[in-house]
């Protein structure tokens, strides 16, 4: 059934591009065939029957039934579940005002803080960076952020301590980074000890012992954008060997 | 004094207006006949003013396809946070925590690992168990099944020969 989408796998689509999926007349030998279900991730969309390309790149596929476009940008679109790096903008009252580099700034309660309570606010000045997940990402409402799981613990997300530094890459090499096989992490490993945090809005923060070593990790993974996969290793190495 | 209400009522032939006789304190002198027609009334109202929709069912089909928009399930995405040889220990325990792939793969090294390291094999462990049942059980038996286990253990050993009392001399 999905025998068309399995066929461009690999090749490059381009937004309008459609496949059109319709009940199967014939009739099977083997009696009644139970309905695969297609799941299809960012890039395709979802119009009755079709399925319609909305951005372009490459078409990839998993076992057992999802595709999704592989494509390259640098705007980042909040969706939910997804864990960003933000900046707090505005204290208003019972919210703050986040900028996560998106359309629009989304809002974060005060409550959603680990252990926070109505007496017991959380510290949080205007011009502190939360990593955060959204809880509410939907092109016709405003995004909200949360700093909690759903059982109300902080794993990791919430202010930023200081002495780090945030820098911007592309959303490609995030998703580099985060890949669970990734190379350049496996090369960043090898480097210094250090702390680093992924937006998926395509933010960095490094921290490491020294200024100076940040400084080295965040130019590199700036440069990594642009760079082959021996390039890479080979400046990765001249770091290490102390020659930068 | 509802029941004198009601004489009073009667006698006067004044009726009591429905509200009141819907009203809790109310109930209790009415007749059979006037509280069934008084629920009918009250059904009546809630039918009027039940309101529906004069539409044909919605029948929506099943749909094959699936939207998900974010990229972290498409590529098995790790946690945004990492540490990298230790210098926030709590980050590295968080890593572990979110990334529950990685812990598969450590768990199945330490399971290697445990194999390699053990010293007494399974057979041998079992060996030195069989060895063990006679003891075991007696560890658990009251004394009285002891002493009886004890004179069996005896008897194997010594076959054929049983032990008697022997009375003492004088």
């Amino acid at each position: 059934m999905f025998s068309s989408l399995k066929e461009k796998v690999g090749q490059v689509l381009l937004p309008g591009d459609e496949f059109l999926f319709e009940a199967e007349n014939t009739i099977s030998l083997t009696g009644h065939v139970k309905a695969e279900k297609v799941v299809c991730g960012p890039g395709l969309r979802r119009s009755g029957d079709r399925v319609l390309v909305c951005k372009s790149g490459v078409l990839r596929h998993k076992q057992p039934n999802m595709f999704w476009v592989d494509s390259q940008q640098r705007r980042y679109v909040p969706t939910k579940g997804e864990s960003v790096i933000g900046i707090v903008t505005v204290k208003s009252g019972d919210v703050f005002k986040v900028d996560f580099g998106g359309s629009e700034q989304a809002s974060l309660s005060y409550l959603a803080f680990e252990g926070a309570t109505k007496r017991n606010r959380p510290n949080v000045q205007v011009g502190d960076l939360v990593f955060a997940q959204f809880l509410i990402a939907n092109k016709d409402m405003e995004p909200e952020l949360v700093c909690i799981d759903s059982s109300g613990r902080a794993n990791g997300m919430g202010v930023l301590g200081g002495g780090g530094l945030l820098f911007r890459v592309s959303l490609g090499l995030v998703r580099r980074l985060l890949a669970p096989h990734s190379e350049v992490r496996s090369d960043l490993e090898k480097l210094f000890p250090c702390e680093l945090v992924v937006g998926m809005n395509g933010r960095l923060w490094v921290r490491s012992s020294s200024i100076q070593q940040t400084l080295i990790i965040a130019n590199l993974l700036q440069s990594c954008d642009t760079m082959t996969a021996p390039q890479r290793q080979e400046l990765f190495r001249r770091v290490k060997q102390g020659a930068l | 004094r509802v029941s004198l209400l009601r004489l009073k009522m009667e006698n006067d032939s004044v009726k009591l207006s429905k509200n009141l006789l819907r009203m809790k304190f109310m109930q209790r002198g009415l007749d059979a006949e006037t509280k069934k027609q008084l629920e009918e009334d009250e059904k009546r109202i809630i039918s009027d003013e039940h309101w529906y929709l004069d539409l044909p069912e919605l029948r929506t089909k099943e749909t094959l396809i699936i939207e998900e928009k974010s990229f972290v399930p498409c590529e098995d995405l790790k946690y945004g946070r990492m540490s990298f040889r230790g210098f926030n220990p709590e980050v590295e325990k968080l890593m572990a925590v979110m990334n529950p792939r990685d812990e598969e793969e450590k768990q199945e090294q330490q399971q290697q690992l445990s194999r390699m390291q053990m010293d007494v094999t399974d057979e041998e462990m079992a060996q030195r168990y069989e060895s063990l049942v006679g003891t075991m059980k007696k560890k658990f038996a009251k004394k009285r099944e002891r002493a009886a286990m004890e004179e069996d253990d005896v008897n194997q050993n010594v076959a054929g020969t049983k032990r008697v009392f022997l009375k003492p001399q004088d």
